[in-house]
């Protein structure tokens, strides 16, 4: 099908930008990549009247290391960031996440403040933000505001961001030493979104102990989700007391609300995402263990 | 919603057109450059039939629109053969290695291999079947594809089936 018609503008700046949401409100849509969007458009999934492209709009691309953190700009594309040796050694889980997405033709134009804004729960970059606790940054005709990733996703393609506020960029720890991380996730074809995926992040002590650790769900409910009660009670314990299946079925015995459809029924998902957790947890306990 | 005015290179001739903003790259080469070559199978993403190289990477032509590609060069499959119509080794080798039945899908593989092949030289299997996973074929069963890759990077294929 052909998308319905709709009026293309494209700003030259962030302020322009916000500017126009605030104008035509509720009728707007950004457009960045579009990997997500002409889906929607073109299936009429949705219709917007206006469209604002952000293809001219400076100051919304690159990877730059700022002190303890990474900003990526949101208009970065996933293929810019798989290619980045600086995500790849400071921030690994995302560099991890970034070939499940898609395929690579999609890659080469979907951006990573698409993913996020998007924010659909069986996609890889908003859980990977959720996971690393990343930051992200938005401009409005109010200001600028940083908000924590914690939060930011409210329902089905739903976050905090306002009507008229742009996603601007999105900063990323660096990884700590001793830290090892992971994703896993469950398609029926390559490229397909997640039946069910998990994303690991694990900091040991010089003991072999778990520090802290971070255990990221998604395609296991409305939202992409952190299993928390999971995490509190792994804190502490050594390494070679906890099994990667018991840190599986642990996470996932906090799910409420698995979505179930013709692919998988909410059991099937909820078993699938243990066993997601359990390889990414061993994997991610393995390479804390070797750094 | 007013039309919008474009220029881009398609194949290295200019193009300048005024189009509507919903016309998706993919039906603006089709129809306003008449270079069918470029397939439109599902309209959303899913078969890359449409592949095309925007500032030469690999796009779905069916998710950008017109007026986002204005100002890009894009190459179509038309673009990938020799000026003198002599077909370039990706195309050599889907005939060579029975890469294709009924041809639909070809466009999209012929232009996603030539890309791929361009960034990744001396891929491994694994990564051919990578590279392949985006594109639907219903006809050949992927071996064939698989096998023309291989060959056209120079790989055993090529050896195993002219030898």
């Amino acid at each position: 099908m052909k998308p319905a018609p709709f009026t293309y503008h494209a700003p030259r700046d962030a302020a322009e930008t916000v500017g126009l949401l605030a104008e035509l409100g509720e009728e707007a849509k950004l457009i960045a990549g579009g990997q997500s969007l002409v889906p929607m458009l073109a299936l009429r999934l949705a219709v917007f009247d206006h469209l604002v492209d952000l293809r001219h709009v400076a100051g919304l691309r690159g990877i730059e290391r700022r002190g303890d953190a990474v900003w990526i700009g949101a208009a970065t594309t996933q293929a810019e960031i798989g290619r980045s040796e600086q995500v790849a050694r400071d921030v690994p889980l995302l560099s991890r996440a970034t070939p499940l997405i898609g395929h690579f033709q999609i890659r080469n134009r979907g951006t990573i403040g698409g993913s996020v804004a998007h924010a659909d729960a069986a996609a890889e970059y908003p859980a990977i933000a959720l996971t690393l606790d990343a930051r992200l940054e938005t401009l409005s005709p109010r200001g600028s505001r940083t908000l924590p990733a914690a939060g930011f996703f409210t329902g089905m393609w739903s976050t905090g961001l306002a009507e008229d506020e742009l996603l601007t960029g999105i900063t990323f720890p660096v990884r700590a030493p001793r830290s090892g991380f992971a994703v896993e996730e469950f398609a029926r074809r390559s490229g397909d979104f997640a039946l069910a995926g998990a994303a690991v992040a694990v900091e040991l002590d010089g003991d072999a102990q778990i520090r802290r650790c971070a255990i990221g769900l998604f395609g296991l409910g409305p939202v992409p989700l952190r299993a928390v009660a999971a995490e509190a009670a792994l804190a502490g314990r050594g390494t070679d007391s906890v099994s990667a299946e018991e840190v599986g079925s642990t996470a996932v015995a906090e799910l409420r609300s698995v979505p179930a459809d013709l692919h998988g029924s909410a059991d099937y998902r909820r078993h699938v995402g243990a066993v997601m957790v359990a390889r990414a947890w061993r994997r991610a306990v393995k390479e804390a263990g070797d750094a | 919603m007013p039309d919008i005015e474009i220029r881009m290179k398609v194949n290295g001739r200019a193009r300048r057109a005024t189009v509507p903003p919903r016309l998706t790259l993919a039906d603006y080469l089709r129809e306003h450059c008449r270079l069918t070559g470029t397939h439109v199978g599902c309209e959303h993403g899913v078969c890359g039939s449409c592949t095309v190289l925007m500032d030469g990477e690999a796009v779905r032509a069916c998710l950008v629109f017109a007026v986002q590609a204005d100002g890009a060069e894009i190459t179509t499959v038309e673009g990938v053969a020799a000026p003198d119509g002599e077909l370039s080794p990706v195309q050599s080798a889907f005939r060579d290695h029975h890469g294709l039945q009924c041809g639909f899908c070809t466009p999209g593989l012929v232009v996603t291999a030539t890309a791929f092949l361009r960034d990744n030289p001396d891929p491994t299997d694994e990564e051919i079947r990578d590279c392949l996973s985006g594109n639907l074929c219903r006809c050949t069963g992927y071996q064939g594809i698989l096998k023309a890759v291989r060959a056209a990077a120079g790989g055993p294929a090529a050896a195993e089936e002219t030898g």
